[in-house]
């Protein structure tokens, strides 16, 4: 059952393999770091949500407000600054929609770890009550002309050039803001009795309970740090994407959970790789961005998708279910 | 080690509990010293999962005295409680499936130790001294979930002892667990009391922990009727006092001579789990099938009723063939199943008792797409009045009920659909006393009223209780047949683990 064969990561790391050889074999000029860039730089936004929706799922919750907590520290934020401080430095302009963020997680976590109620339920709620008052209070109209600072951070380049070869390729310090979340994330999971906490949780609250976790603290920390790294992507999204737009991110949860599913988290709870989760997103970007290399008109994302999730997350469940029958 | 100090470790003096207008403790007096262990007795409603919580400190006592080490606690909590040292084993282990098997056992002691940081390698190492302590040998690295339930229980039994537990309070130790692995677990327990730990056994199902205890306190409707040493009592006399009656286990009447073969069973065949198995069943008959984990009795009952599929052989019912791993086809030739873990495979908890009957007859109260409520709730409730399932209405929850009430809820369902063989899986598994001898009396009026009925069980004076005829297993095959009268306890023990 764990072995490395069956493991869903392993499936999908094979899954990307077959589909790189695939669309190398169609479009030679796939495999470059211009593509390689390219993909990197759209799994930034992606990959930070996921880290955070992986640890919800842990947790034996799930949250579908994440984009909308998104879409409002960032918007929030950059209007903020503009109305206020519009020469704002961009890691101060960060750290507010960071904390906006958390704010916005904090009150999934009242609802959730103080009053009980059912994490689906509570965030399908504010996922519409987050988006709506955005929207009515804050403003809907999409902003090109963003503080000057954003647009800075938005054009810090860890490296940029062109290969002998003349492809152009350029990465992002956004980049590392992906590496640092990933990073102090598994620290949390691994390394912090916190972490451990939360894998207890998903395992059996009511075993939790009675060992001595508290488990209304730990949850609301999880919904928190999931507002606080939502705030982040979103104000990446914004910077990089060069506009804030208040109709962006929301729409996304599902392919966001999907990828972190496809790595091998379970819905019950209790179970969640790092690996996975990039890997995860990593499939996701690619056939959000590449399908029409290998020849699938791009309608046929959601399909795509789709059938990965059924294919990927459905087969060792299967295998799971036929080999729990021969035992008898 | 602590030396064992002079004198009780826990006294409790005279402890009350009343909730809301219901006395549930009055007065009980219990002492437990270092490495000593103590069986605490009573059925379902005795005033001992009360008496757990108010050691354990998750419930206040209304009255009384509870002195650890000589100190007396006030405003006792299960943080004190568990600073003292007292450590208790619920029935489902309460650990965690998703974490390593030395997460597991590490977990509360590093939480205890308000640690903040967590490192694999010190977790592993400390499961790692605990494991050797009881000596035993688990892969620290597997996760808990692929572990067999006795393993889970050590795993249990060592997160206490990784928390310095100096007693271990262990809720119905034995209810899951085959001989054995109860020897295995007897073993342990004698370790631990060499080491000076004490330990207090709850259960109903004691004949088995007996040996290694030194006293038995049985309560009986919130007081202590009798306390002694452990060598005073046998199973009878531990059941009188637990039910204040005499509960005596008839033996079966004999098989009707009209029995004509009900059941036939020829060469049935699953590579791995049974081999070529077979057997007759009369009407009227009760047949006992009996073995030891592993030898293929569990899978055997489920392949009866379709819920495994054999590769090869043969299952009619009066003759008449029963498509092989197809439940729904067995249950059309009236064949029924009572599950072992009724919780998980044969309950609705959460629905109504008369919902949880009810269900069964579904199909036949229907006109015209419609169903006929009032006549599905009087047939249910008409099965559930004359199996005596004990419930305040029938409109609760059957969560709400004891083990042995559970039980004649499944059995009920099954009765109303009328079925011509019935297989039990664990009749009795976690049920108390009282209920068990009511469970075995039905199943002696079963096979009276001409089902034909098969007990799968472990437990042997429950099988000579009931059954005419026994069916050992051995390995995946049957070994021996065994008529019932022709054996005593003791000989059955010893050919099933010979």
């Amino acid at each position: 059952m764990t072995g490395v064969l069956t493991r869903n990561e392993t499936l999908v790391a094979v899954v990307i393999a077959l589909f790189c050889i695939v669309a190398t074999a169609s479009d030679p000029n796939f495999l470059t770091v211009t593509t390689l860039s390219d993909l990197l730089r759209a799994s930034i936004v992606l990959g930070i949500l996921a880290t955070g929706a992986m640890l919800v799922l842990i947790s034996g919750g799930i949250d579908v407000s994440f984009t909308a907590v998104a879409v409002s520290a960032m918007y929030v934020t950059t209007t903020l600054s503009l109305a206020l401080w519009p020469d704002m430095p961009w890691y101060l302009i960060f750290a507010a929609s960071i904390l906006v963020g958390a704010g916005l997680g904090a009150i999934n976590g009242i609802f959730i770890a103080g009053f009980g109620l059912p994490t689906l339920i509570v965030t399908l709620g504010t996922l519409s009550v987050f988006r709506g008052c955005l929207l009515t209070f804050v403003g809907s109209e999409r902003i090109s002309a963003l503080p000057p600072e954003m647009r800075n951070f938005s054009r810090m380049m860890i490296a940029r050039g062109t290969t002998e070869g003349g492809d152009f390729y350029a990465l992002p310090w956004a980049l590392a803001a992906l590496a640092l979340v990933v990073f102090l994330t598994a620290f949390i999971l691994h390394k912090t009795m916190l972490g451990r906490s939360i894998f207890a949780i998903g395992g059996s609250v009511e075993s939790a309970r009675r060992i001595g976790i508290n488990v209304r603290r730990i949850q609301f920390f999880v919904y928190v740090y999931v507002g606080a790294l939502a705030g982040l992507a979103g104000i990446l999204q914004g910077s990089m994407g060069r506009m804030a737009d208040p109709f962006s991110l929301v729409g996304l949860e599902l392919s966001v959970i999907a990828a972190v599913v496809l790595g091998g988290a379970r819905l019950v709870g209790g179970y969640g790789t790092i690996t996975g989760t990039l890997l995860g997103v990593a499939l996701i970007v690619l056939v959000q961005n590449s399908l029409i290399v290998i020849g699938i008109p791009s309608t046929w994302q959601s399909v795509t998708i789709g059938l990965l999730i059924l294919l990927g997350t459905g087969l060792p469940a299967f295998q799971a279910k036929r080999a729990a029958a021969r035992a008898g | 080690m602590d030396q064992p100090q002079t004198g009780a470790f826990v006294e409790m003096k005279g402890v009350t509990k009343h909730y809301a207008g219901v006395t549930a403790l009055e007065g009980v007096d219990l002492t437990v010293a270092a490495g000593e262990a103590v069986c605490l007795a009573g059925e379902n409603g005795s005033g001992k999962s009360t008496l757990i919580k108010i050691l354990s400190g998750v419930e206040p006592a209304s009255a009384g005295e509870i002195r650890i080490g000589g100190k007396t606690m006030s405003r006792f909590s299960p943080r004190m409680a568990t600073a003292a040292g007292l450590m208790v084993i619920f029935q489902d282990f309460s650990l965690f499936p998703n974490l390593t098997v030395a997460e597991n056992i590490a977990f509360a002691g590093e939480l205890a130790g308000r640690r903040r940081f967590f490192s694999a390698r010190s977790a592993r190492a400390a499961a790692r001294s605990v494991l050797d302590r009881v000596g035993v040998d688990i892969p620290l690295r597997a996760r808990l979930e692929t572990l067999p339930v006795a393993h889970k229980q050590i795993v249990a039994i060592c997160r206490a002892l990784a928390c310095e537990a100096r007693l271990i309070i262990m809720d119905e130790p034995t209810a899951s667990l085959t001989e054995r692995e109860v020897r295995a677990l007897l073993g342990i327990i004698r370790l631990l009391k060499e080491q000076g730990v004490a330990v207090v056994f709850v259960s109903h199902k004691l004949a088995e922990v007996l040996e290694v205890s030194e006293r038995v306190v049985v309560l009986r409707n919130g007081r202590k009727v009798v306390e002694g040493p452990a060598g005073t009592f046998d199973t009878a006399s531990l059941a009188m006092h637990m039910t204040g009656r005499e509960v005596r286990d008839a033996a079966p009447g004999p098989v009707p001579d009209s029995g004509d073969t009900l059941l036939r069973v020829e060469a049935l065949d699953k590579p791995g789990s049974f081999r070529n198995v077979s057997f007759d069943l009369s009407a009227g008959e009760v047949l006992g099938i009996t073995g030891l984990l592993g030898s293929g009795r569990t899978s055997l009952a489920k392949s009866l009723f379709g819920l495994v599929a054999p590769e090869s052989g043969r299952i009619a019912v009066s003759g008449a063939d029963v498509p092989l791993g197809d439940p729904v086809a067995a249950s059309e030739a009236r064949i029924g199943y009572v599950p072992e873990d009724r919780l998980t495979e044969g309950l609705f908890l959460t629905q109504s008792i008369l919902r949880n009957v009810a269900v069964g007859r579904l199909g036949d109260h229907e006109r015209g797409g419609f169903l006929q409520h009032r006549a599905l709730a009087a047939e249910a409730s008409g099965w559930l009045r004359r199996l005596k399932v004990k419930a305040p209405s029938v409109a609760a929850p059957v969560q709400s009920l004891s083990g042995g009430n559970q039980q004649r809820v499944v059995l009920a369902r099954w009765m109303a659909r009328a079925p011509r063989v019935l297989v039990l899986n664990g009749p009795s598994v976690g049920v108390d006393v009282g209920s068990k001898a009511d469970i075995h009396d039905i199943i002696r009026d079963l096979g009276a009223r001409g089902l034909g009925v098969i007990v799968i069980s472990d437990d042997l004076p429950e099988l000579l209780a009931t059954c005419h005829r026994i069916l050992v297993m051995k390995g995946g095959r049957m070994v021996e047949e065994i008529g019932a009268g022709s054996v005593t306890e003791d000989e059955l023990a010893h050919r099933l683990a010979s």
